[in-house]
């Protein structure tokens, strides 16, 4: 059998980033893709927050073929009839260094594959691992397309979905519970139309979300990205909350009953949608994180549950290239121990811990409950749109004092005992 | 747009060997729920005039919502193989 210092299974941003690491240090290194190209089959919202992994990488991010930098943060409170959206214009968010960008997964996963090949770094697409390879409880490389390869360690970054990694029982299968369905359509704007409609200079972008009325109750909501030429909308939907409702929802009509309403129909005039897609996302959060390393494996990004969906922001794709990071930090070091063992790739765990990756999980361990809380997405988006109105509205007859308007809806809506409950549960998050 | 047209837009490069296998006699035995027919994003799954449960495998995104969301491991599913599925151009 063929030996290597590291294989890698999957080629999107966790295996692409091991890969870059491994290689720059001159190890001997492959990744194995299943797209026709690294991104060819990657999904995100997205948006890439770059603050936390800039100094892991600092010569990468130059070049890179983001699509905007996010200076402009939108969220839209839907209600019936009324929605209230808020605008946050950042000044050291629209200044350099950026802290997060929009970003096309097959243009900037491509673009990495590239970085890795130049590091000497071999990236090995339209080929699908079958198998991991095992003796006595030990990974010892992979079989793919009939051949097996065998290498020191493997990274296993294959996604969410994880299904070699929980075949050889190194995780879960992943449960309903633990997921969401997000997708998306592209659709295609000129620069200027979209610099308009977000109120954005030129070259810059927005992040727009959409909370209650979107998911007809369901846990979710709606996402907008604006892109160089062109917008990703989309929706994420828990699997558990469509398999629970009491009236079954065909998931694909969200989008399109999203895309009608009133708040976003002139959002999306004139565009041309150019591509459809979709893809699950992993929200267990801390408590669904498993083993990360093993005699001669490590679990890496999505397949190792490094993701976090708190209501607003999605982040996976800094996680998962500071996994890669730290897999490959730690594979260089048991490569001098001569040591492959998990013992010594305990090292990949520690440095986790040590870095945001597991410090933010951490943090953000009780949203995942959290936000299963149905009222999160129908009473308080529509109550705030409610007592907007009411301040706005000048009725016939004399107005009350804003005062009383401001404090009877805050009564009504928010002053409960539900609420209270509701708000002391959210102190944990 | 229906659904059908949003998937003409998609690149897909389809496998003669399927990749999503239903165990039609589980479905019909024991699923109450047939998560299947409203969580796929493609709309992908169908009653057939027989009463079984389908799946047009060749219009699959391969987001896996359905073999997650099936209550009875009725489902045999995998990636296609390499150079096979879907293939984002923009992703
Ligand atoms: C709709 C949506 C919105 C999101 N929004 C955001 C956001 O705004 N910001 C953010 O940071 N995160 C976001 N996320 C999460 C983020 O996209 C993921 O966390 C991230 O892509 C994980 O990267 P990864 O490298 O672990 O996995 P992936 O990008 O899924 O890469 C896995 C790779 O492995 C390959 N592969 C799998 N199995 C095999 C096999 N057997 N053989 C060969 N190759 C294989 C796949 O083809 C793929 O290229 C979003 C996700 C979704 C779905
Ligand atoms: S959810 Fe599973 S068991 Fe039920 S109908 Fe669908 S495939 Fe069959
Ligand atoms: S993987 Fe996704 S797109 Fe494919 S059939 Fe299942 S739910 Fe539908």
């Amino acid at each position: 059998m063929e030996k290597v210092d590291c294989i890698i299974v999957g080629g999107g941003l966790a295996g692409l980033s091991a890969a870059y690491g491994l290689a720059s240090e001159g190890l001997e290194v492959i990744v194995i893709e299943r797209g026709d190209y690294s991104g060819a089959k990657n999904v995100t919202g997205g948006r890439l927050y770059v603050s936390p992994i800039r100094d892991l990488y600092p010569e990468l991010w130059k070049a890179a073929p983001f699509e905007r930098p996010v200076t402009r943060e939108f969220v839209t409170l839907m209600g019936d009839g009324a929605h209230t959206t808020i605008e946050l214009a950042s000044e050291r968010f629209a200044t350099p260094a950026y802290q997060s960008y929009t970003v096309l997964r097959a243009r900037f996963d491509q673009w990495f594959a590239d970085q890795v090949m130049e590091k000497g770094g071999m990236v090995i697409t339209k080929n699908r691992v079958d198998d991991l390879l095992l003796e006595g409880g030990k990974v010892i490389g992979i079989r793919a397309g009939g051949d097996d390869i065998g290498a020191d360690v493997t990274i296993i970054a294959e996604g969410v979905l994880g299904l070699l990694s929980s075949k050889a029982g190194l995780r879960e299968e992943p449960r309903p519970q633990d997921h969401a369905l997000g997708y998306k359509e592209i659709i295609e704007l000129p620069p200027g139309v979209i610099q308009d409609r977000w109120h954005l200079n030129e070259g810059e972008g927005a992040a727009h979300l959409f909370m209650g009325g979107v998911t007809r109750g369901l846990m979710g909501g709606g996402f907008l990205y604006t892109n160089k030429d062109s917008i990703s909308l989309g929706i994420v939907v828990g699997m558990e909350a469509m398999r629970q409702a009491p009236d079954k929802v065909d998931s694909y009509t969200l989008l399109d009953e999203f895309k009608e309403l009133p708040q976003i129909k002139p959002l999306v005039e004139g565009g041309t949608i150019v591509e459809y897609s979709a893809h699950a996302i992993a929200e267990g959060g801390i408590a669904k994180v498993p083993k990360l390393y093993g005699d001669g494996y490590l679990l890496a990004g999505d397949t190792a549950g490094l993701s976090l969906n708190a209501l607003v922001t999605v982040r996976g794709m800094d996680f998962a290239i500071a996994s890669g990071y730290y897999a490959a930090r730690a594979v260089i070091d048991a490569k001098e121990r001569d040591d492959f063992t998990a013992a010594s790739l305990a090292q990949y765990e520690q440095s986790l811990r040590s870095s945001f990756v597991l410090k933010d999980l951490e943090t953000a361990r009780y949203i995942p409950h959290t936000i299963e809380n149905p009222r999160l997405f129908t009473h308080y988006p529509q109550a705030v749109s409610n007592l907007m109105e009411q301040v706005f509205t000048i009725g016939p007859g004399p107005s009350k004092k804003l005062s009383s308007t401001v404090m009877g809806g805050v009564r009504k809506d928010f002053l409960n005992l539900q609420t209270l409950k509701e708000l002391y549960a959210m102190r944990k998050i | 747009m229906n659904i059908e047209a949003k998937l003409g837009l998609d690149v897909f490069k389809i496998d003669k060997e399927r990749h999503i296998t239903i165990d039609v006699e589980t479905c019909n035995r024991v699923c109450v729920n047939k998560a299947c027919l409203y969580v796929c994003p493609a709309n992908l799954y169908e009653i057939d005039d027989q009463g079984n449960n389908t799946v047009n495998y060749e219009g699959c995104l391969e987001c896996g919502t359905c073999l997650i969301s099936c209550d009875h491991r009725a489902l045999e599913w995998h990636y296609p193989r390499g150079e096979y599925g879907v293939q984002y151009r923009m992703g």
